[in-house]
C-alpha cells in the first residue's frame, strides 16, 4: 500500500496540485451555498420535489440528445457540434405539422395520433439534415487532422441555424396545447404535470430501445465493431460507411424526438433553440463518459437534476439574487468538475489520453 | 452505349442537384434579399445568386466530362442542367395557387413568385424562367468548351465583373468617387462599365500569360542579384502602403473608416486568437469573454456615469484592461490544463458564455449594470484634443494593430513562439524535448487574451457604452471564422481575413440577416477546398495538404 502512495506521490505535479485545488474551491464553496440554504429553508419539501420532477424530465430530454453526441463520437471520435441544430430542425418543423393539426382540430380530438404523426416529421427533417451534413461536411474530411472536422461542424451548426432562421423566420413559435397533458396528475403520490409524465416515460422507451439496439441487433453489433476499430471491423466485412450512416441516423432521429419533447415542456420553438440544449447535452456525454451509451443516460439525468436544483440549493444559499439567471453557470461548471476529477466521465472506461 | 446513359443519368442528377441549391436559396430568402441590389444595370444579385447557384453544378459537371463528350453532347447536358435546375425552382410560383408555401416558409409569398416569373404570371413567366436556366446552361456549355486558358479567364473575368458591381458602393463613397461615375448607373456597374471591366480582366489575363517567360517568381528568388532588387522593391511597396494606409480615411469618407474600424479591432483581436489557435493549436471558442472583460474593465474605470468608479482616462485604464484579460486568460488556463482538442473547445465555449450570463445577471448588476450595461465611456483625450470621429479612431486602431502585429511577430520569432508551435505540433513530443507545457499553455492563452482586452477596450472607448449583448459567442466564431479564412497562424491572413468577413458584409448591407448564414459555409467551404486559408503560413500549407492527401 505505501508502495502505491509512494509512486503515486512521485508522479504528482504541481499542475495536478494546482487544478485539484481549483476544483475543490468550487466544491467548497458549493457545499457552503447548500448548507446556507438548507439552513435557511428557502423551499418547502414540496417545491424540491417539483424542482426534482422538472429535472428528471428536462434530464430525459438531454439524455436523449447526448445519445446522439455519444454515438458519433464513439464511432469518429468528433463532436458533432451540429447536433444540438439537428435537434432543433426536428423541433421546429414539427410545430407548423402541430399548428395545421390543431387549425383543423385533430390535435386534440386525436391526440396520440397528432403526437406520433409530429414525433415521425421531427424524426424524419432531422435525419434528413444530419445525412446531409454528414454527406457535405464530414464524410470528405473523415481523414483529416481533427481540428478540421471540429471547424467544420461549428459551421455546419451556424449554417443550419440560420438556414432554418431563413426558411421559417426569426420569430419565436409556440406549440398549441395538448389538453390531456394540461395539468397534473400523481404518481405514488408525487403531483407531477402530465407533460413531464410523459416526457420522463417516453426518454427511458427510448433510452431502452436504443440500448437493446446497440447491445443486441446484429446492426448494433456492427456499430460497436466499428467503434472499437474501424480497420478490424472494415476487414471483418463490416462496411463502416454504411455503418456511420446508421450511427447519425440513429442519433438524429432520437434528437428529432427529444425536439419534439422539449418543444412540449417549454412549448416554444425558434431557430437558436438548439444551441444551449446541444452543449448541455454534450456536458451530460461527457459527465456520463462519452461514447458511452449508458453512461450518456447517465449524465443525462444527473445534470437535469443538477440543474434544477444548483439555483435554489446552492446559489440562493450563497446570498445571490435571481439564481435562475444562472443555471448556465451550474452546468458549466458541472462540466468543468468532472474533467478535472474524472476526465473519463462517471461511466467512462479508458479514453481522454489515447482518444483524445 | 452503357456509358452514354451514365452520362444522361448524371446529367439528371446535377440538374436535381443544381435545382435543389436554387430552390434552398430561394427559400432560405437570399435570392430576395440579394435582389435589392443592382449589379450591372438592372441585374440583381438575387438574379445571380439564382444564376450562380444553377451554374456552379452546371460547370463542375460539364467540366468533368469536357474531354470526354463532344461538345454538342455538352451544350445538350448544359441546357438540361440548367433547365431542369430552373424547372424546380419554377414549381414553386406554379404550385403556389394550390399550396400555401407561405405558412411554413416565411418567405415565399407574392413577392418571391413575381420575383422569379419576371412579374408574367405563373405560366408564361415560368417558362421564361426554365429558358433562361437552359440558356445559362448552354452558355456556360460554350465556356467550358474554351481552350483552358480562355475558359479560366472569362470564368475569373465573370466573377471580378460581377465583385465590382457588388462593390460600386465603395467608388461613390469615396471622396473621387466623381471620377467612376460614367461606369456607374443608379446602382451597381452600368453596361459600359461592366463590358470594361470584363474586356479588362481578359486582357491583363492576357497580357500576364505572355509576359511569363521573361521574369518569372522563381527567377527572382534564385538569382542573387535579384534578392536586393526584390528587396528594393519591397521597401517601396511597403512606403507606398504605409501611405495609402495611413491617407485611407481621408480618402474614403466617415461610414468606410468606420467600418475599416471594426475590420480594424476584428484583426487585433485575430491576431490574438491567432496565438492561441494558430501558433500554439489550443481550440479556444470562448475567446469573445476576454474582449468582454477588457471592454468592461474600460467602462468601469472611465465611464463618467453612475457606474464608473475611478473616471479614470483611457490611456490610464488601457493597461488594466489589457491586465483584466490576461489574467484571467491565466485562471481559464489552469482548470483547462489537462484537457486536450474537442475538450477545451467546449469549456472555453461555456466559459465565454459564463461571462455573458454573469454580465446579464442581476446578482452582479449593482456593479456592471446588468442587460442596460455600462453608459457615458468618454472618448479618449490627446494632448488636449480628443480623439472622437471614427476617422480619429482608425489611426487610434491603427497603432493598436501596429502594435498588436508586432508582438506578434516577435513572439512567434522568439523561444515561447517556437515552444508553441512545438505544442501544437505534438504535445508528448514537445514536452519530451523540454518544453514545460504549463508555462507554454498559459502564456499562449495569456497573450491571446490580451490582446483580445486591448480590442475590447478600444471598443468601449469607441462605441461609448457597453452592453453584455454584445458580447455574445457569435463574436467569438467570427474571429475563428476569420483566422481560418485567412489562414490559421498566419499574420496577414487575419487581415485579409477580417477584411472578407468583417468588411464586406458590413458594406453589403443585405448581408447584414445572412451574416452567419455565409460564415456558416465559408467555415465548412474553406474546410473542404482550401484547409490552408488564403494566406496561409507555408509549413501549415504543406502539413494540411499532405494530411487532408492521404
Amino acid at each position: 500500500m505505501s508502495e502505491k502512495i509512494k509512486y503515486f506521490l512521485e508522479r504528482l505535479s504541481w499542475v495536478d496540485i494546482m487544478v485539484w485545488l481549483f476544483g475543490l474551491a468550487i466544491l467548497v464553496i458549493a457545499v457552503i451555498g447548500v448548507i446556507g440554504s438548507i439552513h435557511n429553508a428557502y423551499y418547502t419539501k414540496e417545491q424540491w420535489m417539483d424542482f426534482v420532477v422538472f429535472g428528471i424530465s428536462q434530464g430525459g430530454v438531454y439524455a436523449l440528445i447526448a445519445l446522439g453526441y455519444t454515438l458519433v463520437y464513439g464511432i469518429l471520435f468528433m463532436i458533432n457540434f451540429a447536433h444540438g441544430d439537428i435537434f432543433m430542425a426536428g423541433a421546429f418543423t414539427g410545430y407548423f405539422l402541430a399548428a395545421k393539426l390543431n387549425q383543423y382540430g385533430i390535435y386534440n380530438s386525436h391526440p396520440i395520433i397528432s403526437l406520433l404523426l409530429i414525433m415521425l416529421l421531427a424524426m424524419v427533417t432531422s435525419v434528413v439534415v444530419a445525412l446531409i451534413t454528414e454527406r457535405v461536411a464530414y464524410r470528405p474530411l473523415r481523414k483529416a487532422p481533427r481540428l478540421v472536422p471540429l471547424i467544420t461542424a461549428i459551421g455546419a451548426s451556424f449554417t443550419i441555424e440560420y438556414t432554418f432562421r431563413g426558411l421559417y423566420g426569426s420569430g419565436v413559435e409556440a406549440y398549441p396545447d395538448m389538453k390531456i397533458f394540461v395539468g397534473k396528475t400523481s404518481v405514488f403520490g408525487l403531483r407531477i404535470l402530465k407533460v413531464h409524465l410523459l416526457v420522463i416515460i417516453l426518454s427511458i422507451l427510448l433510452m431502452a430501445g436504443l440500448y437493446a439496439y446497440v447491445q443486441y441487433t446484429k446492426a448494433g453489433k456492427a456499430m460497436r465493431a466499428v467503434a472499437e476499430d474501424k480497420d478490424v471491423a472494415s476487414l471483418m466485412g463490416v462496411d463502416v460507411d454504411r455503418v456511420i450512416v446508421n450511427t447519425f441516423i440513429l442519433g438524429a432521429a432520437l434528437a428529432g424526438i427529444a425536439g419534439v419533447l422539449y418543444a412540449l415542456i417549454f412549448k416554444q420553438v425558434h431557430f437558436f433553440m438548439g444551441f444551449i440544449p446541444g452543449i448541455k447535452a454534450f456536458t451530460a456525454a461527457v459527465v456520463g463518459g462519452i461514447g458511452n451509451v449508458p453512461g450518456a443516460m447517465l449524465g443525462g439525468f444527473i445534470l437535469g437534476i443538477f440543474e434544477a436544483l444548483g439555483p435554489g440549493l446552492i446559489l440562493e444559499g450563497l446570498g445571490i439574487p435571481a439564481s435562475y439567471q444562472l443555471k448556465d453557470v451550474i452546468a458549466f461548471t458541472l462540466l468543468v468538475l468532472v474533467l478535472i476529477f474524472r476526465p473519463t466521465g462517471l461511466m467512462g472506461e479508458r479514453l481522454s489520453e489515447e482518444k483524445v | 452505349m452503357d456509358s452514354q446513359n451514365t452520362f444522361w443519368k448524371s446529367a439528371v442528377k446535377n440538374g436535381l442537384l443544381a435545382g435543389a441549391i436554387g430552390l434552398y436559396s430561394t427559400l432560405v430568402g437570399l435570392v430576395q434579399a440579394f435582389n435589392k441590389r443592382a449589379v450591372i444595370e438592372q441585374l440583381s444579385l438575387g438574379h445571380i445568386t439564382l444564376l450562380l447557384s444553377w451554374g456552379v453544378v452546371a460547370y463542375v459537371f460539364l467540366n468533368h466530362h469536357r474531354e470526354s463528350e463532344s461538345k454538342g453532347k455538352l451544350i445538350a447536358a448544359g441546357a438540361l442542367v440548367g433547365g431542369l435546375g430552373a424547372f424546380l425552382v419554377a414549381l414553386l410560383p406554379m404550385t403556389a395557387q394550390w399550396v400555401d408555401y407561405h405558412f411554413v416558409f416565411v418567405h415565399a409569398g407574392p413577392e418571391m413568385y413575381s420575383l422569379l416569373t419576371f412579374g408574367k404570371g405563373p405560366w408564361l413567366g415560368s417558362a421564361m424562367l426554365v429558358a433562361v436556366g437552359a440558356l445559362w446552361g448552354i452558355l456556360i456549355a460554350l465556356v467550358v468548351s474554351l481552350p483552358t486558358f480562355w475558359r479560366d479567364s472569362v470564368v475569373k473575368a465573370f466573377l471580378i465583373t460581377i465583385t465590382v458591381g457588388l462593390l460600386s458602393d465603395l467608388f461613390t463613397g469615396m471622396t473621387i468617387g466623381w471620377m467612376f461615375q460614367p461606369f456607374l448607373g443608379v446602382e451597381g456597374l452600368n453596361i459600359l462599365g461592366a463590358v470594361l471591366v470584363f474586356g479588362l480582366s481578359i486582357a491583363y489575363d492576357y497580357w500576364s500569360a505572355h509576359r511569363k517567360p521573361k521574369e518569372s517568381a522563381e527567377a527572382v528568388a534564385t538569382e542573387p542579384t535579384g534578392v536586393t532588387k526584390s528587396q528594393l522593391r519591397r521597401m517601396v511597396v511597403g512606403a507606398l502602403a504605409l501611405v495609402v494606409v495611413a491617407g485611407l480615411p481621408l480618402l474614403l469618407g466617415s461610414y468606410l473608416s468606420h467600418v475599416l474600424n471594426m475590420v480594424g479591432l476584428y484583426t487585433i483581436m485575430g491576431l490574438g486568437l491567432n496565438i492561441v489557435v494558430g501558433y500554439a493549436g489550443l481550440l479556444d471558442l470562448g475567446y469573445v469573454a476576454f474582449f468582454a472583460l477588457g471592454a468592461y474593465t474600460m467602462g468601469l474605470l472611465t465611464s463618467t456615469g453612475p457606474l464608473g468608479i475611478a473616471h479614470w482616462t483611457f490611456w490610464e485604464a488601457v493597461p488594466f484592461s489589457i491586465l483584466v484579460a490576461m489574467v484571467a486568460g491565466i485562471l481559464l488556463g489552469v482548470p483547462v490544463l489537462r484537457m486536450r482538442g474537442d475538450y477545451l473547445a467546449i469549456v472555453t465555449l461555456g466559459f465565454g458564455e459564463i461571462i455573458r450570463i454573469l454580465a446579464l445577471s442581476n446578482w452582479l448588476k449593482p456593479l456592471i449594470g446588468g442587460a442596460q450595461g455600462i453608459l457615458l465611456i468618454p472618448k479618449p483625450p490627446l494632448f488636449g484634443f480628443k480623439i472622437q470621429t471614427p476617422i480619429h479612431f482608425y489611426y487610434l486602431i491603427l497603432v493598436g494593430i501596429g502594435i498588436a502585429a508586432f508582438v506578434a511577430y516577435r513572439l512567434r520569432e522568439s523561444r515561447l513562439g517556437r515552444a508553441w508551435m512545438a505544442m501544437r505540433e505534438d504535445e508528448d513530443v514537445a514536452e519530451a524535448m523540454g518544453i514545460d507545457l504549463v508555462v507554454t499553455k498559459l502564456t499562449a492563452f495569456a497573450f491571446g487574451a490580451s490582446f483580445s482586452g486591448l480590442a475590447g477596450a478600444i471598443f468601449a472607448s469607441y462605441v461609448g457604452s457597453i452592453f453584455p449583448h454584445s458580447f455574445n459567442l457569435l463574436i467569438s466564431i467570427n474571429v475563428l471564422s476569420l483566422i481560418i479564412v485567412g489562414g490559421v497562424g498566419s499574420m496577414p491572413g487575419v487581415f485579409v481575413g477580417s477584411l472578407a468577413l468583417v468588411g464586406l458584409p458590413e458594406l453589403l448591407r443585405e448581408f447584414a440577416e445572412y451574416r452567419m448564414l455565409i460564415y456558416g459555409l465559408s467555415l465548412i467551404a474553406m474546410m473542404l477546398l482550401k484547409p490552408e486559408g488564403f494566406w496561409p503560413e507555408p509549413i501549415r500549407k504543406r502539413e494540411l495538404r499532405e494530411e487532408v492527401g492521404d
